[in-house]
């Protein structure tokens, strides 16, 4: 071995008489490192709250919306302006019609989701708890989904007519497929060691579904109610352009023989408000039903 | 609780009084294990016998014995993937695909080496949860308190340190009043000092629910430490058994406590570290 004869290369000199080294290339013991500061968050972060945040996108098109009219960009037959569009819907309101009209497209979309609800999850726990479940169910649905649904409609209104049937119809419809996907994907997602944990804690089959299997398919089953509010209006508006006598598609195929793109725009501007509102609904429930999740929620 | 009685004989409750163990004393001359049960009479709690398990045709667990005291903390050594898991999950009653007999007590519970909290449950929620009936928060706290996470039962999992939760796990298998209770590698994620802690708190909480210990551990230190007997598991059976009498508390430093130690690292084959006896070369 050589390790003895050591290199007779300059050894480190912690004898320290010499104050002055050469100037080391490089951070070297003699170069400071550069310090910096570390801000805490809540002086970066702006002070405007999240809710005002959140308004400014939608205000700033309005804007430039009224601006693009008034400057003649946009004429109105085109596109009326937002100020039109106020006082359109301001004497819609005052006649009842756009109110009634809402009322009925409402009770559609709550009773077609409801539906869809218990349908969509329905099929989602027997084939995400039970492997013959899966072997019955699946197979079927994931070939139906891939059936355009709005394709159905002229089918459903020889099969259900022309009351509301076939819009609830149409609109369970829209609304099962996502929520099956997601909610099944949610169960199959569970992590098997807390089912595990669940067994050897002494939990029933069902203690174990209640306990651990839903809770843990819970953060699938909100992204599915998500999908499904979204395919519930557009359900909605093709379901009501046909044959309908009430609802806010009936408005608009009305407005439409009347030429009037006013009324078209305060009615789509009413279908606008409400994903808003089922938005934030569905956030609303997300904040409540999963803040024990530990994941990554944005900066 | 029946297996009150039948707690181990050196375990005593008061830890910092050593002044009158005359156990301890006969220990250091005789072979004679003060930890051994006074007779026979002491009931199983395990009592397995023939067992196999195989995946996929290889036996991981090929006719094993094993037969665990009430009362008593067993320590199970063996290398990784001998099958230490896969035995403490067939006593759990979590893996039923075996052969041979099995019988273990009704109550028992387990803490995993992850804590396996569910995310979605507040830390009290956790500790009842699987609990027969319409238990009182209240348990839930009491048995917080006994691993010292009382100011915690409010809180998400997700808010706890490793530590924290793993303690919550334990109070979760206790809060059961198991006659067995299983453990698997539980301190195998906590840092070193956390896991000081905890090794004391199990010692504790053993000595004062009476309750048998099966310990998986690939830690020899903490084997020693803690259990009354050492099994090392090789190819699918129990192929050596070591009984610890050190008195206790333990100590580490004691060379019997070494002796022990090595003996079992060796059993393990992993050679004794070279001592400082044998320097490397020194070229001149
Ligand atoms: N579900 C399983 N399927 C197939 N092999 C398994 C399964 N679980 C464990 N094994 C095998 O059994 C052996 C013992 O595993 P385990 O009991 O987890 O080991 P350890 O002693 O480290 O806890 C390993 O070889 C492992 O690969
Ligand atoms: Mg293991």
């Amino acid at each position: 071995m050589s390790i003895s004869h050591a290199p007779p290369q300059p050894a480190p000199d912690i004898s320290g008489k010499e104050s002055d080294r050469a100037p080391s290339p490089g951070p070297g013991p003699g170069a400071r490192p550069e310090l910096v500061a570390l801000v805490p968050t809540s002086s970066r972060r702006a002070r405007v709250p999240r809710w005002l945040r959140r308004t400014t996108g939608p205000l700033l098109l309005l804007g430039l919306w009224q601006l693009l009219s008034t400057t003649g960009v946009l004429t109105s037959d085109v596109l009326a302006s937002p100020e039109t569009i106020a006082r359109v819907a301001g004497n819609l309101i005052e006649d009842g019609s756009l109110t009634s009209a809402m009322g009925v497209s409402l009770q559609r979309v709550a009773i077609g989701l409801l539906l869809g609800t218990l349908v969509g999850t329905g099929l989602a726990l027997v084939s995400g708890l039970f492997r013959i479940g899966e072997d019955l169910v699946d197979a079927s649905v994931q070939m139906l989904r891939t059936v355009p649904f709005v394709g159905l409609i002229p089918l459903f209104i020889i099969w259900f007519g022309i009351g509301e049937a076939p819009k609830v119809a149409i609109i369970t419809l829209g609304v099962s497929f996502p929520l099956y996907l997601n909610v099944y994907a949610g169960i199959r997602g569970v992590d098997s060691q807390l089912i595990e944990a669940g067994e050897s804690l002494g939990l029933s089959r069902w203690g174990l579904v209640r306990h651990v299997i839903l809770p843990g398919a819970l953060p699938g089953a909100m992204t599915g109610l998500r999908y499904s509010l979204g395919i519930a209006w557009l359900a909605l508006v093709f379901a009501e352009q046909i044959n309908a006598d009430a609802g806010i598609g009936f408005l608009m195929v009305q407005a439409r023989d009347f030429l009037r793109t006013d009324v078209i725009v305060v009615c789509l501007i009413v279908y606008a408000f409400l994903g808003l509102l089922a938005d934030f609904v569905v956030r609303t429930l997300e904040r409540l039903l999963l803040q024990w999740r530990p994941t990554f929620t944005g900066r | 609780m029946a297996t009150d009685v039948h707690r181990p004989v050196t375990g005593t409750p008061h830890r910092g009084d050593t002044a009158s163990q005359d156990t301890r004393g006969s220990a250091d001359t005789t072979p004679a294990p003060p930890a051994a049960p006074p007779g026979t009479s002491d009931p199983t709690v395990v009592r397995v016998a023939g067992l196999t398990r195989a995946f996929d045709g290889r036996p991981v667990i090929d006719r094993l014995h094993l037969d665990v005291r009430a009362g008593e903390f067993v320590a199970l050594l063996g290398r990784s993937g001998c099958g230490k898991s896969t035995l403490l999950r067939i006593l759990a009653g979590l893996d039923r695909d075996i052969e041979g007999t099995a019988l273990v007590p009704r109550r028992k519970a387990v803490a995993f080496q992850a804590p396996r909290l569910m995310p979605w449950k507040r830390v009290w929620r956790n500790v009842l949860l699987g609990l027969p009936g319409k238990p009182e928060r209240g348990v839930a706290e009491h048995a917080l308190e006994e691993v010292g996470l009382g100011h915690r039962a409010q809180a998400w999992p997700k808010t706890l340190s490793g530590g924290e939760a793993q303690r919550a796990s334990l109070a979760r298998a206790l809060v059961r009043e198991p006659d067995l209770l299983l453990l698997d590698e539980p301190f195998g994620a906590l840092d070193a000092l956390t896991r000081v802690k905890a090794q004391r708190l199990v010692d504790e909480l053993w000595q004062r629910r009476g309750c048998a210990v099966l310990l998986v551990t690939h830690d020899v230190e903490e084997a020693v430490l803690l259990a009354d007997r050492v099994l090392v598991m090789e190819d699918g059976v129990i192929a050596h058994e070591q009984r610890i009498d050190l008195p206790r508390p333990r100590d580490i430093a004691d060379p019997r406590f070494a002796a022990l130690r090595t003996g079992l690292l060796e059993r393990l084959g992993v050679e004794a570290p070279p001592a400082p006896s044998t320097p490397p070369p020194k070229a001149a």
